[in-house]
This record gives C-alpha cells, sequence and structure tokens, in this order.
C-alpha cells in the first residue's frame, strides 16, 4: 500500500440499529497520519469504528482498512489495529503488565516478546510505577492509560482510539494527548481519533472527518478546512440612530455573510477579494462609523457549527 | 540523558498466525485458577473419593478374604463416576460461573474481540477452562483408578476381562463434561454477576430433578425422567456401562434431551458473546 494511500475508506456504509440508522451511505476516507472522527454525541462516530472492527455488520456498502476488506478478513485487520474502546474496559482479576502482556498475546506476540512490550508499553503511557496493581483499583485516568497500553502492546499500524481523553483531569488530559500527538508524529503509527472535544482532535490531529446523524458533514485537512474562502472580519460600528438591521440588510444584500453577536458587534464573511475596503465602502455608503475592524481567524469550532448547521 | 530510552518503540519479532487465540485464553484460565488456595482445596477434596476407591482396590487384591464387599467390579468405575457428580457440580459452579459473567460486567468482550480472535475461539477457549478442570476430576482419576487395579493386582486380567471400561470411561466422562460446561457457558454468558450464574445453575440443576420427582411420585413411573438433565446423563451412563436401565425412558430420548441442552447453550452463546450489546 503506497504511504500516502487512505488507512481507511468506507462507500456508501449504511449501518441501521433496529429502524434507526446509525451510518447513512457513509462515504469517506481516512489518510495516513493522526485524523480526527470529529462529531455531536450521537453522530455515529463510535459505530463508524465498531463496524470497522467487525462488531458490526453494515446493511450495505464497503469498507477497506490498511488495504485489506473487513468482511474478507476481518482477523489479518485486527492483527494491525489497536483498538481503545470508550467505556471502561479491562480483564478482570489481572493486574496492569499481566492483563497487557495477555493483551498482546492474544494479538499473536510471544509470550516473552508480550510481557517485554508490556513493560514497555506501560512505561511509556505512565503506568510504570503501578504496573503491578490490580487493574480494577485503577483511578479514571489510570484506566484510560491502560487501554491505551493494550492497544499498543502488538505494535499496531492503525490505532482507532475513542474519546481518549474521557473522565481525564485536566493534568492528564494534557499528558493523554501529548502521547496520542507523539505516536503519531513521531512514532509513526497511524490513528483515528474519535471525539465530540474540538481542541483534542485540532492538538493531535492533521485532518478531521466532521459526522453529524449518522453522515459525513465535512471532511478534509484540518489547515485546508480552516482557510476561508474569504475574509472573516470582527466589527464593531456605530450609527446616528442606534438602528443596526438597516446597515446589517445593506451588508446581506452586498453578499456578505454576516452574524450579529452583540448589538454593535458582527462577524462578517466577505467572500474573494474584496476584503476590508468593501466594508468600508458600504459602512460610508449607510452613514455608519467603523470603530473597531479586527481579521478573525477561523478555528476548528468554526469548521465543526459549519458543518454541522450551527450558527 | 537516559541510559534507556523508556519510549515507544516499534515491534521488529514474528506474529502468530490467527487460530491460536483460544490457547492462550484457556492457558490464562487455568493459571488463574490454580491461583487460588481455595481452589486448590477444593480440587484436593475432589480427590478424596479417587483415594478411598484405591484403598478400596488395594485390600480386594490383597485380602481376598474380604470378599463381595470389597470385590473390584465394573461398576466400581461407574458408581465412582456417580459419587464425583458433586465435585463436577462444585468446580462447575466455582470455575465457571464467572468465565463469561465476569468478562462482560468489566467489558472485556470488546477487548478481547478486537484482537485477531474470533467469537469461536473466545467461546472455545473458555469452554476448554471448565473442560480441563472437570476431566481432571471424572476422566482422570477413573483412568487412573483402572492403573492401579493393574498395579495393585499385578496383572492385565480384570482390564482384558472388560475392554469396554476404557471406552465407557472416556465417552461417559466427555458427555458429562461437554454437556456441564456448555450449560454453565451458556448460563454465564446471559448475566453480568457470577454469583447470579451460580444460583441459575443450581437452580436449574435442582429444579429438573425436583419436578422430575414429584412427577414420578404423581404419575408412579419414571417414564418422565427425561425432564431431569442428571437423570439423563445417568439413563446414558447405565447404557454406556452396560448397566441395567433405572429408568423407563428410552436412552435415545435422553441422549436427544442432552445433546438439545448443548445445542441451545450454543446458539446462546452465540447470540450472547459479541464485541457489543444492541438493545434495540
Amino acid at each position: 500500500m503506497p504511504e500516502t494511500a487512505p488507512v481507511v475508506t468506507l462507500d456508501n456504509v449504511t449501518v441501521t440499529y433496529a429502524k434507526n440508522a446509525a451510518l447513512r451511505d457513509v462515504t469517506t476516507a481516512f489518510a495516513p497520519g493522526a485524523v480526527g472522527l470529529l462529531g455531536p454525541n450521537g453522530a455515529g462516530k463510535s459505530t463508524l469504528i465498531k463496524t470497522l472492527l467487525g462488531f458490526i455488520v453494515p446493511d450495505r456498502g464497503q469498507m477497506r482498512v490498511l488495504g485489506l476488506d473487513v468482511a474478507v478478513s476481518p482477523l489479518e485487520i485486527r492483527a494491525r489495529v489497536g483498538y481503545m474502546p470508550e467505556n471502561d474496559a479491562h480483564i478482570p482479576g489481572m493486574n496492569a503488565v499481566s492483563f497487557v502482556a495477555y493483551c498482546g498475546e492474544l494479538a499473536g506476540l510471544p509470550r516473552v516478546d508480550a510481557m517485554q512490550r508490556a513493560h514497555e508499553v506501560l512505561f511509556y503511557v505512565g503506568l510504570g510505577e503501578a504496573r503491578y496493581r490490580n487493574v480494577e483499583t485503577y483511578s479514571t485516568g489510570m484506566k484510560q492509560r491502560i487501554k491505551l497500553a493494550q492497544a499498543l502492546v502488538h505494535d499496531p499500524d492503525l490505532l482507532f482510539l475513542d474519546e481518549p481523553t474521557n473522565g481525564m483531569d485536566p493534568k492528564g488530559r494534557d499528558e493523554m494527548l501529548e502521547l496520542v500527538r507523539d505516536l503519531a508524529h513521531n512514532k509513526g503509527v497511524n490513528l483515528i481519533l474519535s471525539s465530540h472535544l474540538l481542541p483534542d482532535v485540532e492538538y493531535t490531529c492533521d485532518a478531521v472527518v466532521v459526522m453529524d446523524k449518522g453522515a459525513v458533514a465535512t471532511a478534509g485537512p484540518i489547515a485546508a478546512l480552516k482557510q476561508p474562502r474569504g475574509r472573516v472580519y470582527e466589527l464593531r460600528v456605530k450609527t446616528s440612530t442606534g438602528d443596526f438591521e438597516s446597515f446589517l440588510g445593506r451588508l446581506r444584500a452586498a453578499g456578505l455573510e454576516c452574524h450579529a453577536t452583540d448589538e454593535d458587534v458582527m462577524r462578517v464573511f466577505v467572500p474573494g477579494e474584496g476584503g476590508a475596503r468593501e466594508l468600508f465602502a458600504l459602512a460610508t455608503a449607510e452613514r455608519v462609523q467603523v470603530r473597531h475592524l479586527r481579521p478573525s481567524v477561523p478555528t476548528l469550532e468554526d469548521v465543526f457549527a459549519h458543518a454541522v448547521g450551527e450558527e | 540523558m537516559p541510559i534507556h530510552d523508556q519510549g515507544y518503540r516499534r515491534y521488529g519479532g514474528l506474529k502468530a498466525r490467527t487460530g491460536t487465540g483460544w490457547m492462550v485464553i484457556t492457558r490464562a484460565g487455568i493459571r488463574s485458577q490454580l491461583a487460588k488456595r481455595a481452589f486448590l482445596g477444593l480440587l484436593l477434596l475432589s480427590f478424596l473419593p479417587f483415594f478411598a476407591r484405591a484403598i478400596q482396590i488395594y485390600l480386594a487384591v490383597n485380602f481376598p478374604q474380604t470378599g463381595d464387599l470389597l470385590a473390584v467390579k465394573p461398576d466400581l468405575f461407574r458408581q465412582f463416576l456417580d459419587q464425583q457428580q458433586i465435585w463436577v457440580f462444585f468446580i462447575t459452579v466455582y470455575v465457571g460461573a464467572g468465565l463469561i459473567a465476569n468478562d462482560r460486567r468489566a467489558n472485556a468482550l470488546q477487548i478481547y474481540l478486537s484482537k485477531p480472535l474470533t467469537r469461536a475461539e473466545y467461546i472455545f477457549g473458555k469452554l476448554a477452562i471448565l473442560i480441563a478442570f472437570l476431566l481432571l476430576v471424572t476422566w482422570v482419576p477413573a483412568l487412573l483408578l483402572l492403573v492401579v487395579q493393574i498395579a495393585f493386582a499385578g496383572n492385565f486380567t480384570f482390564l482384558l476381562k472388560n475392554l469396554y471400561l476404557f471406552p465407557a470411561i472416556t465417552v461417559f466422562a466427555f458427555i458429562q463434561v461437554t454437556m456441564v460446561a456448555a450449560a454453565m457457558l451458556a448460563l454465564s454468558s446471559l448475566s453480568k454477576s457470577s454469583r447470579y450464574v451460580a444460583i441459575l445453575y443450581a437452580a436449574v440443576i435442582f429444579f429438573s430433578q425436583a419436578i422430575y420427582g414429584v412427577l414420578t411420585v404423581v404419575t408412579r413411573s419414571t417414564q418422565l425422567s427425561w425432564i431431569s438433565f442428571p437423570a439423563n446423563l445417568s439413563q446414558l451412563g447405565d447404557v454406556i456401562f452396560r448397566m441395567p436401565s433405572k429408568y423407563e425412558t428410552p436412552w435415545p430420548v435422553a441422549l436427544l434431551m442432552i445433546v438439545g441442552l448443548i445445542t441451545v447453550s450454543g446458539f446462546v452463546l452465540e447470540r450472547r458473546v459479541r464485541g457489543i450489546e444492541v438493545v434495540a
């Protein structure tokens, strides 16, 4: 498989639970590197991951992971991927190092290698000192880390991380994100990070697939998605009458997209090359004073909100 | 600078081909049970009937004056396997109740099934744990008793006269163990509480036996013995060991009930062992 080829592709995948469609004709591709799977709760992110792992058989559609067909080679795929589930999950009655080594053996590592890798991976995720403790005595943050360790122990080519920072305190969350970022950018592990937390995805991932109501709302490299097709300005104005509606109407009539965030403050999207000059011209024509004008940098939050149809 | 970098490293070794995961599960399950003192105590206790029977064989062979009282006959082995049923029950409950229930409680199924492991391999790996221990308290000591008889008698006369004993012990022990293990594993997949599973298993065994007991009194016949799973097993045991049957039910009916129980257990396991739980 060429290095630039997508690690995961979905082609018209539909999954329904009873009569509810969890995924509707999803067609998308996940590029190598770190890709965020963004979406509000219930958007179908976890369902998508579980379908790729073969836990759920889709009603229709085709999926390929690392170049292999999910319907034909599920075991070969699972030998090459790691999965960190969203919920608390462990093998009962085991200490951390036994648990992780056991997962390594299940993934096909020889016993000695599995044990050695278990120690290494536990140190890597920050559980080195607690590796002989029973997993059931771990805190929520530690349980998140051990889930990452068991997903990593067999050195997967692709990691599925389902809400990896769930329930973690701010420090633990930062450390987890640092680990995820290091894996993707320094250790050459491809990963798909499912989250509803935009800053987590923005910090760790290069590309994003935004899902909403079981469908892909938008997808692509984060940098490209954040690149506006025009310019966004934050604007504060003053009118002699105190009426801003006619000015807003004038802006809209000129084809500018504007949202009033406060009485006299608004965010205006100016398409094309016109920029601030066009704004000033319209303000002059409407006899409005521009008190403040600042170019606004789009965030992933803007991309997300736009994709899912929020203002 | 650290002497040894404890960061993440890529793995350069070889991985086993798929299809061997069940052995990992079985090995780990057996190891974890043997690490429990209470279970080791239970295993030791389950061997007491073996030692008692070994002493009986020793006395019968070396002191012929004991006559019929301690004589070694083929039905000794049948009786021994009957006596072991109580230990089969305790070991099934102790080992089997939590086999899948505990995994379901800890959401471990999604960990298992995200590895290169089929559902069948997972079930077989779990089943093999229980089967191994149950054979250890039925088939193994029964065969050892045959060896003990040969050793104390110093000849093969008894064995050659009763050549059917080895296959009879083997077939009966495997039918018993397969039925019990499959039923317990299916029950274990139905709940997240091993305690509840243990109670359910005991209820199935005792309830079917109790219903049969009541119906025997009411109908004054043993034709309804197929209701009771212990009775079905006993019926088959009598046929396998060439002994007169205690029940009026034809043995194929008893066999059908046992096969039916194993099939239903397989169906339950197929439905319950999944990577996700969908509540429609």
